[in-house]
């Protein structure tokens, strides 16, 4: 079995702009548990988990969970305690 | 440009195969024509997505080799063995053939070609490619005005480094930084195989001190991304000027 590297946020890129229709791999993000504050650019991301799983790089709690199921995407941004527009 | 770039709505698009062009055993680029592509950043990525005849999809993320150029994108695909996509880019799909793409995507890791500061680009293996596209960038600036490139590039033999004659060539024309590392096999003459050292970023990067701070690239595999960013940071880059993209396995 081969081990499935964490990618970052840059891989979402695509994901991100069917959500929320904007360029939001430069966005600041907010972790609920830790404070830090980057861009989603720099999450942790695990695309082959059951859905597409991104943790803070810090302290590696989950912000964000989203998982498509018959043509639909379902967000959890739980994890986020804020997310910004990204910088002009 | 840049906003033009990167904002409005994400459809996928039907690409055309025109050329392709072999750049290592193992890697090929493909030369698309896109019709109506709304034009991209050096570092953006597009994300493929074939479909079976039964209607099974799957869908990868690819770096955009070239620079803007009309409706023309490359892509340059590093064939992965037991890969479910690759394979079929490298050696399947043949000049006229179509395939369905979407972007550009990302506005993070991207070089913004106004930007004064020197450039310091660091790739392992296929990660040179969306360093690639700014390389190639830079080379189109009128030739009073390019800022300062380098590439540190780090590859597991000389046969395994994409790119390598025109690397050469900018290297030699162009005043692109170049120097490789070699983890498994060197060519003769040279310094032994190794891995990116922080001898390597101290001679072949830039003072992180200096007037106007390098911005700094980094892309490659996880282990690659992580070992040198943490090099750049002990040698006094400021984290905020370090931008990182990794890929794997999942990037089949």
């Amino acid at each position: 079995m081969r081990t499935v590297d964490a990618l970052d946020g840059n891989a979402i890129g695509g994901l991100l702009r069917e959500v929320f229709r904007a360029e939001m791999t430069a966005a600041p993000g907010t972790c609920v548990a830790c404070g830090t504050t980057a861009p989603v650019a720099e999450a942790v991301v695990y695309l082959r988990a059951p859905g597409t799983v991104v943790r803070c790089r810090t302290c590696g709690s989950l912000l964000m969970v989203f998982v498509r199921k018959e043509g639909m995407t379902c967000v959890d941004l739980r994890g986020l305690a804020a997310l910004d527009a990204p910088p002009a | 440009m840049a906003r033009a770039a990167v904002l409005g709505r994400l459809t996928w698009q039907v690409a055309t195969l025109t050329a392709t062009r072999d750049e290592t055993a193992t890697a090929k680029t493909l030369v698309l024509d896109v019709p109506g592509w709304p034009g991209h950043l050096a570092g953006q990525h597009v994300d493929v997505r074939l479909t079976a005849p039964d209607g099974y999809t799957a869908e990868r993320s690819y770096s955009i080799a070239s620079p803007p150029d009309g409706d023309r994108l490359e892509l340059t695909v590093q064939r992965i063995a037991d890969g479910e996509v690759s394979p079929y880019l490298t050696e399947t799909l043949e000049a006229g053939d179509q395939l369905e793409l979407r972007g550009p995507i990302g506005g993070w890791f991207v070089w913004d070609p106004d930007s004064a500061a020197p450039v310091l680009l660091v790739a392992g293996g296929s990660g040179v490619v969306p360093l690639m596209s700014m390389i190639r960038a830079r080379a189109r600036a009128g030739s009073g005005n390019k800022v300062p490139f380098r590439l540190i590039y780090s590859v597991r033999t000389p046969a395994d480094a994409l790119y390598a004659d025109e690397l050469t060539k900018r290297a030699r024309d162009d005043s692109l930084g170049l120097s490789y590392v070699y983890t498994r096999m060197a060519p003769p003459g040279g310094p032994a195989p190794g891995r990116i050292s922080a001898t390597v970023i101290a001679s072949a990067g830039w003072p992180a001190r200096s007037p106007e701070p390098p911005a700094v690239f980094v892309c490659g595999p996880t282990g690659f991304v992580e070992a040198a960013a943490r090099l750049l940071i002990d040698a006094g880059h400021a984290p905020a000027r370090i931008k990182t993209e990794r890929f794997g396995p999942t990037g089949t």
